[in-house]
């Protein structure tokens, strides 16, 4: 037994364990997701078809939170300031640089991808409450940043800046395939979210991720068995502020513009709210806490005007009473059932 | 100097604000040991409810007592209803339970009262304080206000049998079942008494900052910096800080050129965190012995 | 002797998982039990059943009163005081401070105070350090201050999980006196989960034996000692 003097005054922030194979779904019910994802473009119209865009950009950013904590167990409300960065770097840029937009996608990722990691060093003394804290600041910090007049030439000030939308291939009109901007760029979005998606995965199947993992259950056990808590801790927060940052950028693209009061503590707070319905560590999930964040606050609109703040608390509240874990324990609840059905 | 002496004063008067709101950090701190982030909403519909039990003609130290009985239930009810059945959900859940809980007081307190600015009356009146022009009779009202509060909190967590058991609730909940204390209300009360506190801050921050639904946004995450700052589990930390805090944003805005009313905020939590790095558990926060 | 604790057809349950399975046993007044068992064997988990820190069925009577509906807490205050594996102490918490918090339940400031300082006299090395963190004290020191905060309730029954458990055996055998004479003079009655069999039935007047949850064997602390196959299986000669 030996004793440590631990500069901790929290709990780690995941109590309950994700055992690794969890945290993916089977090829069955990845499959039909998919195919779901696919088709659906083809019968809606053009403004739900925008709507399903910003849905799976929203779960990228999920994706990327469910990454720092659900795997390393690091708490940020700092992720809308890595979508700015994101996404200012996409419009830049293409705005300035006449770049290509796919182009502009890993540029952006690689760029926020060293911003998380250096804004990982820091962190890496503080925890629970403390990094909340930190990451809230880096929150609040960014649109003030960007609408710094030093950067103003750049960056557009307080004006933002406006972003083509891409067309769809020559290509694929010389085919005599007439696809919209909208759904050319749903698919492009689909494309790259199936990309990060396999990646993440297999990140967390790696011996990166079970590093992390098991830093995230217990720092002081990992470090005693030889892992690099630094590096991990450090490596998940670029890995995360990364995928986030070519969230941003495809969100400025889908968008079509860039202003500081975008980029809020609300999208920060939004994302949050996202990773805990889909269920914290639980990859898929991202895409059912994205869709909280995309749909519910239209449904509370709806609901009533005045009182949507009140709706959309309510609505919430239902949910975390229901599944305390989000999408996940639905997942592992029909899972089950299935499982029962078929010995029977 | 003198620029110096008085952006310092300026900013304790500031800082009494962020004190009293970390007292009700604090305070929510050590009964539930988290944080809670519909604090500064709770604060502002109690704050509305004094405002309209004035309007309705009651004197001021009535619709005060009246306003802290109110929140101290109030704050009980929310626990019961709200986190109670949460009890054994995930952390973060609660997290989204307290944003949502933000969510709706925050858009019921809009509906009820809309949200233009309203004046809330202060007992200590606005005239200057001692001759200065820096601080007014309320600002040092509530720098006493506070300080009492600061003792009575002490008092209560060091000689009180509750306020004991609401430490030992906090820490190790299981232990504290086995000396017979019940956790559960122990929680209870520590929600009904950050809203009570709460409610004073918001009583005494309205004159100042003016009564609306949105008042608070500010407010609390200066009362959050505070109290981390000071240790969050200290009260006299919490104070400490809340003044420490107000002096550096003063200054910051002072004397580092093209700092906007903006970028106050991020700066100051800039340094907040600097402050958190070399001492991660705060000013006047314990290093607590892990074992493994 | 009257019967303190009966427990009847007890079966405890961790999650899907049943760790009891229908345990029946009793305590007399003012007794000293041991209950001896392998690692797994649902020591603990009896001892967590009793304060209903655990999902259990079956009856479990203490002078009369059913424990089954009771909260944890309020078992307590019938006084049952538990010490449970790992010492449960207020680690961010002062020495004294814990020793309060076993009295919480009670109003007889004096007395308290009074027990306080008799807590000092049977651990004087709690006494040097009262003013110091509880978490900042050594294993031995932690388990002295988890008996005296125990001690603290005036507890009719004290059930002890493990005290020997990470102790020097120099200490665990001070501790084991202490129990005794507690035993003897305070008339507490003592349930005590041991593996350090060898000592527990010296000290004890009777003793259980249990396995894969459920008892295998009782008898006088002397009977159980003398068992061929208690003998081989937990005093290992």
């Amino acid at each position: 037994m030996s004793t440590v003097q631990e500069v901790v005054t929290e709990a780690p922030v995941i109590e309950d364990a994700i055992p690794k194979k969890a945290m993916a779904l089977g090829p069955v019910a990845s499959l039909v997701i998919l195919a779901l994802l696919i088709a659906t473009p083809l019968f809606v119209k053009n403004f739900i078809i925008f709507q399903m865009t910003m849905w799976l950009i929203y779960a990228i950013a999920v994706l990327a939170l469910n990454i720092l904590t659900g795997a390393s167990g690091q708490f940020s409300l700092g992720q809308s300031a890595f979508y700015a960065l994101g996404a200012y770097t996409s419009a830049i840029l293409m705005e300035h640089g006449d770049i290509n937009y796919v182009l502009t996608l890993p540029v952006a990722g690689l760029i926020c991808f060293i911003a998380g990691f250096l804004f990982g060093l820091p962190a890496l003394r503080l925890s629970g409450i403390y990094l909340a804290l930190a990451t809230f600041a880096l929150a609040t910090a960014m649109p003030q940043l960007l609408k710094l007049g030093v950067f103003e030439h750049w960056t557009g000030g307080v004006q933002g800046l406006v972003v083509t939308k891409p067309d769809a291939p020559a290509i694929l009109a010389s085919l005599g395939l007439k696809v919209s901007q909208d759904m050319w760029l749903y698919y492009f979005t689909l494309a790259v979210s199936i990309l990060i998606y396999i990646f993440s995965v297999n990140l967390l199947r790696s011996r990166s991720g079970r590093a992390m993992m098991a830093i995230r259950d217990n720092e002081i056990a990992a470090s005693a068995m030889g892992v690099d808590v630094s590096l991990y801790k450090t490596l998940a927060f670029g890995v995360s502020a990364g995928i986030t940052g070519v969230a941003g950028g495809l969100g400025a693209i889908a968008v079509q513009f860039v202003a500081p009061d975008g980029y809020t503590i609300q999208l920060a707070v939004a994302l949050f709210l996202g990773m805990v319905v889909g269920g914290v560590g639980w990859l898929p999930g991202s895409l059912a806490g994205a869709a909280f964040i995309v749909f519910v606050p239209n449904i509370a609109e709806s609901v009533s005007k005045g009182l949507s703040g009140a709706v959309f608390g309510v609505i919430l509240i239902l949910i975390i009473f229901l599944v305390p874990h989000g999408a996940r324990q639905i997942a592992y609840g029909a899972q089950g059932l299935i499982g029962k059905l078929r010995r029977n | 100097m003198e620029l110096f002496t008085n952006q310092v004063l300026a900013g304790i008067a500031t800082g009494a604000i962020y004190a009293c709101m970390a007292l009700a950090v604090v305070m929510i701190y050590q009964a539930i040991d988290h944080l809670n982030f519909a604090q500064g909403e709770m604060a502002m519909f109690s704050t509305f409810v004094a405002w309209q039990l004035m309007q309705w003609g009651l004197p001021y130290w009535v619709a005060f007592v009246l306003t802290l009985i109110f929140s101290f239930i109030g704050g009980i009810v929310i626990e019961r209803l709200l986190f109670k059945p949460l009890a054994k959900a995930p952390v973060l859940t609660h997290v989204a339970g307290f944003i949502a809980l933000f969510a709706i007081i925050n858009s019921v307190a809009g509906l009820l009262w809309d949200f233009t600015i309203k004046q809330f009356p202060s007992p200590f009146g606005s005239s200057p304080f001692l001759g200065s022009q820096l601080i007014s009779t309320h600002q040092a009202g509530m720098i006493f206000v506070t300080l009492i509060l600061l003792v009575l909190l002490f008092a209560f967590f060091r000689y009180t049998r509750v306020g004991l058991a609401m430490r030992a609730a906090a820490s190790m909940p299981e232990s504290a079942r086995l000396v017979g204390i019940n956790t559960g209300w122990m929680i209870a009360l520590g929600w009904g008494m950050a809203a009570a506190i709460g409610s004073i801050a918001g009583m005494l921050i309205a004159p100042v900052v003016f009564l609306e639904p949105n008042m608070m946004g500010g407010v609390l995450i200066y009362g959050f910096a505070a109290a981390v700052v000071g240790g969050l589990s200290s009260p006299l930390g919490a104070v400490v800080g809340g003044f420490l805090v107000g002096i550096f944003e003063n200054l910051v805005g002072t004397y580092i050129p093209g700092v906007g009313n903006e970028l106050k905020l991020p700066i100051a939590l800039a340094l907040i965190i600097t402050v958190l790095v070399v001492k991660p558990n705060g000013l006047f926060g314990r290093a607590i012995v892990k074992r493994v | 002797m009257t019967t303190l604790l009966n427990v009847r057809d007890l079966r405890a349950y961790y999650g899907q998982v049943q760790a009891l399975h229908g345990l029946e046993f009793e305590l007399r007044e003012g007794s000293m039990t041991t209950l001896l068992g392998a690692n797994g064997a649902g020591k603990t988990t009896t001892l967590r059943a009793i304060c209903n820190m655990i999902r259990s069925t079956g009856s479990i009577e203490f002078e009369g009163n059913k424990l089954g509906s009771r909260t944890t807490e309020n078992i307590v205050r019938l006084g049952i005081a538990h010490v449970p594996q790992g010492r449960g102490t207020f680690t961010t918490l002062t020495v004294e401070e814990n020793l309060q918090l076993g009295a919480i339940t009670r109003k007889d400031k004096a007395a308290i105070a009074s027990d306080i300082e008799r807590m000092y006299d049977h651990f004087p090395v709690l006494k040097q350090r009262y003013l110091q963190q509880a978490g900042t004290l050594s294993g031995g020191e932690q388990q002295m201050l988890a008996v005296a905060r125990a001690l603290m309730l005036r507890p009719r029954l004290m059930l002890l999980d493990e005290p020997s458990f990470g102790l020097a055996p120099l200490i665990v055998r001070d501790l084991f006196k202490i129990l005794g004479k507690i035993n003897r003079e305070d008339k507490v009655t003592i349930l005590v989960v041991e593996q350090n069999a060898q000592l527990a039935l010296e000290l004890a007047d009777k003793a259980y034996v249990i396995e894969t949850g459920r008892i295998v064997m009782s008898g006088t602390a002397d009977e159980i000692a003398n068992n061929e196959d208690v003998r081989k299986s937990y005093l290992g000669y």
